[in-house]
Parts: structure tokens; sequence; C-alpha cells
């Protein structure tokens, strides 16, 4: 079974950090709280100091590391190349182990330091605490990013739906003879919270006239719980997705989500004995439309008279991929779509894997800029590759008043395709 | 560690969120970019000037070391903790941009204030703030002047002191004053302000700074340029500057530096390039070409390999990309980079080159050389691996030789770094005896229980 590294495999990738500071120029955390605990450099001193016995798991330790959205922002531009995202990840692991911590412990260890934020929090526990809500398994990433009792009252949250994406199709839809076969990792945003983009998605994939296979028995990435230190649960998960990769014949594997994507396609190759044939499979999906030529072929469609003015946020989980080309590419050949771009178009939007559960004052500073910058582009709506990033945009943009929509590309695709 | 009353008494100051002394926040802020770690007692974060006069009334009663610190991005140490019994004073608070005076080109800001968003604030209403050290998008100016930061820019605009024309500060025994002011001039008793940029922090707090600013240039122009040879480089720069160009840049990498930067990149750099300028003009836009052309025509004859002039801004940001990839680049050849600032006469780049080539051979180090050529800064990276022993030693030896190389053409050993703790072993190699006397002396004047920033500059207080 694949194993992910502890934080002891990290002490050299440590010792390369040479405390430049740059990172503080780039993280979101740091820029909504100007504390040294808070950005890369901190966090990987503390690690240091944890590895080397000089620093005990004490409530400022915790409250540091909880404090990391695991964007990647501070690798994207670090001089050395330092995986803060995976030391932070791997340190939480770390907690988990010593403190035996309920895998979102870090978050309730915060949460119960404030009992009025605890008070308001269970008050509003109804909202996915709904028979609905109980359809998603113990072990999907969103029974970590939506924990009932933390929800606050005041957060704009997709409904879950009443019939799961992946129970809406068989698990092989045949192409034309010969086409290729490509494997849908529907990820549980697309799921239970989102079926239509997943809907959108075959409509793009039958389009093409490839085999499309759904295999049931896939599970969550496991990227929340990395985010939540809960290592176990990211082995399981690992193990159940390996194993169906190497069970199903396919030429591509897709994902319509900048977690999942990151998940199959960084986390697991991370592994100990993650790696395997999958890895050079995995693509995001506008990275494969792309390949199929379907800018080509949406160009040669009439332009719409009355069109649609669409803006485009990074998801950090494929900006860090170098993935920025390919949406674009995408949304600038609809035939009803005047793209604009977006300033500062891969800043966080602050959801973090489950960092906006326990952090939700400074996720919501973090997306109030970036519903800012949405605003001034004059945009109707804000497309963008991953369903987290949806949430937290349509939350952003409502706690700020503003009336854009948060939408999937693939829903933009979906009515342009005939 | 500090007695508890004190620990009190600075919550009752700042307020008690203000205060850090867990294990965990003294960690970090016990570090620099030096990568030296010192863990302070107590970390404070002051909100307001009156706040940090009443620390340093306190601080100077119970002769407590107090370290005012910015970013912490510096490369000597200024703002390390030296002292276990010490308090770090973390003015990142203090980050409002007070005024820009578009009447008289005159800007007001705090310490924290980042440079970059500094620069950015002024160039909105069409000013320029021209110093521009490579830790600009995270340093702060209050560092910056503590420091006197320079940059690429600083051929043409000058050093970060050139632009400040006043400041208020708070003195080691709490005492708040304004030196200097918004004026254009002012010759009334000594020139603090002066005094104070460089520094290093040991002689007052900054707790506001005021900033002279230019009009934006209209437009830039990037070129850059290969040499077969150091000399043409350096000849390029003197010639340039002798047919009266003065460009805003000129950055240059030695053979060593473009060596690393094509092993590790997939930068086209020919073989047979053994130095780079990147030069940059600014001013009108129509008579930035012109001027472009002229270099390239006056430093043809000097063994040009090739030139390539960026036309719009995404050409100029890939000309720069071989300067930006340097540093990762050079962590290929070791893991352990010393990088000394020192600065000769521009004429004498060269022979300076070939003495840290003859001092890398010498010791059997990698010494790669790159930095501002236009006014003979140059970055000296001494890279070894500190874990094989012997290194460090062989390292702490070539770099007094390089020291002493540059004071010998007349050079220093700190073009912009400034001392700190790292180069405060060599400073007597620099100044005389009565040199570092007459500056001890006011420094005794200004802090007599030697509370504010102790350990720093001085050799013998290391």
């Amino acid at each position: 079974m694949a194993k992910l590294k502890t934080l002891e495999d990290y002490r050299d990738e440590i010792k390369h950090c040479v405390k430049c500071g740059g990172c503080r120029a780039h993280c979101p955390a740091f820029g909504a709280e100007h504390h040294e605990g808070r950005v890369a450099r901190g966090k990987i001193a503390l690690a240091d100091a944890l590895l080397d016995g000089e620093v005990d798991l004490e409530e400022q330790f915790l409250l540091d590391m909880s404090q990391c959205l695991l964007c990647g922002s501070c690798y994207a531009q670090c001089p050395n190349k330092v995986h803060t995202e995976e030391i932070v990840a791997a340190t939480r692991r770390e907690i988990a182990r010593r403190k035996g911590l309920s895998t979102f412990g870090f978050g309730v260890a915060t949460v119960l330091k404030h009992p009025k934020l605890m008070n308001l929090l269970a008050k509003s526990g109804g909202t996915l605490s709904s028979l609905l809500f109980k359809k998603i398994p113990e072990s999907s990433g969103l029974r970590l990013r939506f924990p009932a009792p933390f929800i606050s009252a005041d957060r704009t949250l997709p409904p879950v739906t009443a019939k799961p994406f992946r129970e809406r199709f068989p698990e092989v839809i045949p192409g034309k003879e010969g086409a290729p076969t490509v494997l849908f990792f529907t990820g549980c945003g697309i799921n239970y919270m989102y079926p239509k983009s997943g809907e959108a998605l075959i409509k793009a994939l039958k389009f093409l006239g490839v085999t499309i296979l759904i295999p049931q028995e896939q599970a969550c990435c496991g990227l929340p719980a990395v985010s939540a230190g809960a290592g176990e649960t990211v082995e399981r998960l690992a193990a159940i997705n390996l194993e169906m990769f190497g069970k199903h014949k396919y030429d591509t594997i897709v994902t319509a989500c900048a977690s999942c994507h990151s998940g199959l396609g960084q986390i697991y190759p991370g592994m100990i004995d993650g790696e395997g044939d999958y890895q050079k499979k995995i693509r995001d999906i506008f990275v494969y439309l792309v390949e199929q030529g379907l800018p080509e072929k949406l160009e040669q469609l009439p332009r719409a008279e009355k069109r649609i003015k669409v803006t485009y946020h990074d998801p950090c989980h494929l900006r860090n991929h170098g993935i920025t080309k390919e949406p674009r590419a995408i949304l600038k050949a609809l035939p009803q779509v005047d793209f604009i771009e977006l300033p500062g178009p891969g800043s966080c939007c602050g959801l973090g894997g489950t960092y906006s559960v326990y952090h939700y004052d400074t996720s919501k500073k973090i997306g109030a800029k970036k519903a800012t910058l949405i605003e001034e582009t004059g945009a109707e709506l804000v497309a963008t590759d991953c369903p987290g990033c949806i949430m937290q945009l349509q939350d952003s943009i409502n706690h700020a008043g503003g009336n854009q929509r948060a939408v999937h590309i693939l829903d933009l695709l979906a009515e342009a395709l005939p | 560690m500090l007695d508890k009353t004190i620990i009190s008494n600075l919550e009752q100051i700042v307020g008690k969120k203000h205060v850090l002394t867990d294990k965990a926040s003294l960690i970090c802020y016990s570090y620099d970019a030096t990568q030296r770690k010192f863990l302070p007692a107590a970390v404070v974060h002051p909100g307001s000037t009156e706040e940090i006069s009443r620390i340093m009334a306190l601080a100077n009663q119970h002769r407590i070391p107090v370290y005012p610190r910015g970013a912490g991005s510096g490369f000597t140490g200024g703002s390390l903790p030296t002292s276990t019994d010490g308090i770090v004073l973390g003015l990142t608070r203090l980050d409002r941009i007070l005024e820009i005076d578009e009447e008289n080109l005159v800007a007001t800001v705090e310490p924290g204030v980042v440079t970059e968003a500094f620069q950015k604030a002024v160039e909105k209403v069409g000013l320029f703030y021209p110093p521009d050290p490579a830790s600009l998008k995270m340093s702060t100016l209050g560092g910056n002047v503590a420091e006197c930061a320079g940059g690429p820019r600083c051929v043409k605009y000058g050093v970060t002191k050139d632009y400040i024309i006043g400041l208020e500060i708070v003195t080691p025994t709490g005492d708040i004053i304004t030196t200097g002011g918004p004026t254009m001039k002012g010759v009334v008793g000594y020139d603090l302000t002066k005094l104070i940029c460089g520094s290093e922090g040991t002689l007052a707090v900054i707790t506001k700074v005021i900033i002279k600013l230019l009009p934006l240039p209209e437009a830039k122009k990037t070129m850059l340029v290969l040499f077969d040879s150091i000399d043409g480089a350096a000849q390029a720069v003197s010639s340039i500057i002798r047919n009266k160009i003065i460009p805003a840049t000129l950055e240059f990498m030695d053979g060593r530096t473009l060596d690393c930067v094509r092993d590790a990149t997939s930068l086209e750099v020919p073989d047979s390039a053994r130095a780079v300028l990147i030069i940059e003009v600014d001013g009108d836009r129509e008579f930035l070409d012109k001027q472009a052309h002229k270099i390239a025509e006056i430093i043809k004859p000097l063994g040009v390999v090739e030139t390539r002039i960026a036309e719009t801004p995404a050409e100029s940001d890939a000309l720069w990309q071989i300067r930006r990839s340097v540093s990762a680049s050079l962590r290929r050849v070791n893991p352990d980079k010393f990088n000394e600032d020192i600065c000769v006469p521009r004429s004498k780049v060269p022979e300076m080159i070939r003495k840290i080539d003859t001092i890398s051979d010498k010791f059997g180090v990698p010494i790669v050389n790159f930095g501002h050529a236009g006014d003979g800064n140059i970055h000296v990276n001494i890279m070894i691996d500190s874990k094989i022993p012997g290194e460090q030693e062989k390292a702490d030896q070539a770099i007094a030789a390089v020291f002493a190389g540059a004071l010998e053409l007349g050079g220093t050993m700190s073009g912009e770094h400034g001392v700190g703790i790292m180069k405060a072993p060599f400073v007597g190699m620099e100044l005389g005896n009565a040199a570092i006397d007459y500056m001890k002396t006011i420094k005794k004047a200004l802090d007599p229980n030697n509370i504010l920033n102790p350990g720093k500059i001085f050799p013998s207080d290391v």
C-alpha cells in the first residue's frame, strides 16, 4: 500500500529554506494576518524545531500550523523550491500521530478556544446535517470540509443533490468504434454538489465520441484529509483509487476539479510506492479538450449575438502545475463568451481544504480581496475549474454584496455544444 | 528570560495580544536571511510611536536589549536578537502610507510599509521612488532606511538615503524626535537624518519616514548584451557612461554565473559568452530607441557575442529571466551560499573579478559573481557544502581574502547589505581604530546603556 512520507522524510528539504522571506510577498494567510508564524518561512522553522525536539505541540504551534491553505503560492515563488505545503501537511500528520487528535483536530482545538464562535456554529449546525448530507460517505472529503457543527450560519453553500452524479450514469458509456477510453474521476464536489457540471463534461466527451468510463468504486481523492492531517484516511483512499486505476483499461484519466487533479497527480506519486502508469494519463479536462482540438471546433461556431462577460479564476492546484492557458483557451473560444482577464487571477480564493472551516474569518478576508477584483472587471460570471473554488468564490461575492455568479467552465461549454 | 513584571509592563503598553513569549513565536522571530538563529525573550509588536517610546524608556531603565525588526530579510543579521534576554521590536503593524503630497513630491510613511507596495502607490499617481533592493517585494521601508538599501537602479538614481529627507525616531532612552522635514533644503543643526540612514538600528528606532519622490519616467527599454570577456563588459560600462548616457540599470553576471545558468536552465546562453550586461534605459518613449541603438553602437567593438533588445514589456521580462534564474541555478553548485556585496570603483570591476577567480582557485571553493556593474557593487557568492568538514573554514578564509582584495582597490566590504554581525569581525580591516572609536563615541553618547541593537557593527562587541 502506498504510504505518505513522514515529517522526518522532509528533513533535508527543510534545510533548503534559506529564510530569505520571499514567501512573505505571496502567502495569502500572511497577507490576511502579519505574523511570521503564518508564512512559509516561519512554518518551516517550526517544523525544523519540532524535528529537533526544540518545541512542543503547544497551542501557538498548532494554531500556526493550522493557518496554511496548502495553496502552494510560496512554493511557486520559492527560489529554492521548498515544498512548504507538503511539509505543513506532514507536520499536521505528525501532530495527529502524537496527539491522537481527531482528523480535524486542529480546527476543533482552535474553535474550542472561542466559546462564542462554538455556540454560534452549533446553533447553525442544521444546514448540513440534513438527510441528504448523510448520503455522503464518511470517507468523503466533503465531510472534512463541512463538519456540520462548524459551519457558520451566514455561509453560502450549494445544496447537496438528491441523486449523486455517479448514480445518474452507467459505468461505461460506449463511444465510436475504436475510440479511446476516458476514465472520469468525478471527485466529491461534482458527485454530490455540482452534478450538472459532471453532466456537462459527459456532453463534451460524447461530442468527441470517446468511450467514457466512470468506475463506481472510485473514492474521494484524499486532499481534504491531507489538509486535516488525517494520514491514514489519505492512505486508505489512495489504496482504493490506485487499485481502481490498476484494474481498468483506459487511455486517459480526466478530472474536472483542481483539488482532485492535485490529489491524483501530486499527492499519490509523492507517496512511498505511489508511482505508477496512471500518472502520465492524468489530464485536467481542459488540457484534454485542448489536446483534442476542441477550441478550433468551437471557433467554427457562429458567435452569439448576445454575449456574456466572463472572467477566470486560476485554482491554486492547477496554477501550481502550470495549467493556466488551457481553461482560458476553451473560455475564449466559446461563442457566447466575452473573456475578460482578472487582475491577480492566481491569488488563492481562501478555501484551502479544511482551512475555511476553522479559520472562516481569515478565509473571508482572503475571499473579500478576490471578490473586489472580480467586481472591478465588470464581468457577470467568474468561471473556474474547481468545485471548491466555485463554492468559496460565490460565498465571497455574496458577502461583498456583488451580483456575479461563480460557475464551472464546463457549464458554459455545455451551453455552447450542440 | 525576562522578569514577569517586565512582561506585564509590556502588555500594558501594547496590549496582551501583541506581546509573544511562547516558544513557537520566539522561534518565528529568531532568524533572518543569514540563517543564523537567536531566540529572544519576547516579541513585541507596538502600534504607535508613543508605545515605542514607552517600551524604550522601560528597556533603558531595566537594561533590556531591544532589537528592531522589519521583514527580517537582511543578509548580515542586523535584526537578529543576539542576546537571550532581548526583546524583538516588530514594526510591521506600523504599515500605513500616511501621505503622498503631489504638490511637493513628498511622501510620509510608517516604517512597516513594504517597499514595493509604496512604489506601486506612488506610481499610481505618476510618481517614482527609485531604490529597488532585490527584497523589495517583502522588505520594509524602515528596514531599507536602517540598512541604506541599494539596488540595480542606484547607478542612475542613488541609494535609499538620497531620498530620505526627514525622520521621526525614538531614541534609545525613549525620547521622540524628528530630524529634517518635508522641505528640499534644511541646514539647521547636524544632519541626523543621514546619520540614522544606514545606522542598522543601533542609534534609534525609526517610526516615520519622509521621502522625496521623482516624476515617473514615461517608459523604459531593456537590452541584454553577451560579451566574450568580463573586460569587454566592464569597458562597455565605462564607454556608455563616458558617452554621457547613464542607464537606469547596468547589471552584470560573470562567466561562472553564466555557466551555472546554462547548466540549470533551458535559457539560451552561448558557450562563448563569458559575461553579460543587462542594460535598462528610462525616460521619454521616443528618446529610448535612439539611446538603445546608440549604446549598441558604442559597445559593438568590445567583444559582443550577441545583443538582444526587448520591444515589449513581455520581452523585457524574458530578458530579466536570465538574472532571476541565478539564485536557483547556484543552488545546484553547492547547497550553502555566502552572499557578500563588496563595492569597488567601477573601472576596477574586471581586476576585482580576476582577484576573486584567483581566490576561488586558491581556496578551492566555487565563487560566482554578479551584481550592479554600473556602480561597482559586486555580489560575490561563495558556494560550499557546509556539511563537509573544513568547507566552512575555507569559505571564511576566502571571504576575508575577498574583502582584502576589495580594500586594496579602494573599495568597501559592503555596498548595500550593511555590517550587522556577519561582517563585524572584519570591520577593522576597513575602518581605522580612530574611526571606530569616533563611531562608538556617538553610539555611547546616544545609547549610554547599550540597549538598542547591541552587538552589531563593532568588532569588539561580537
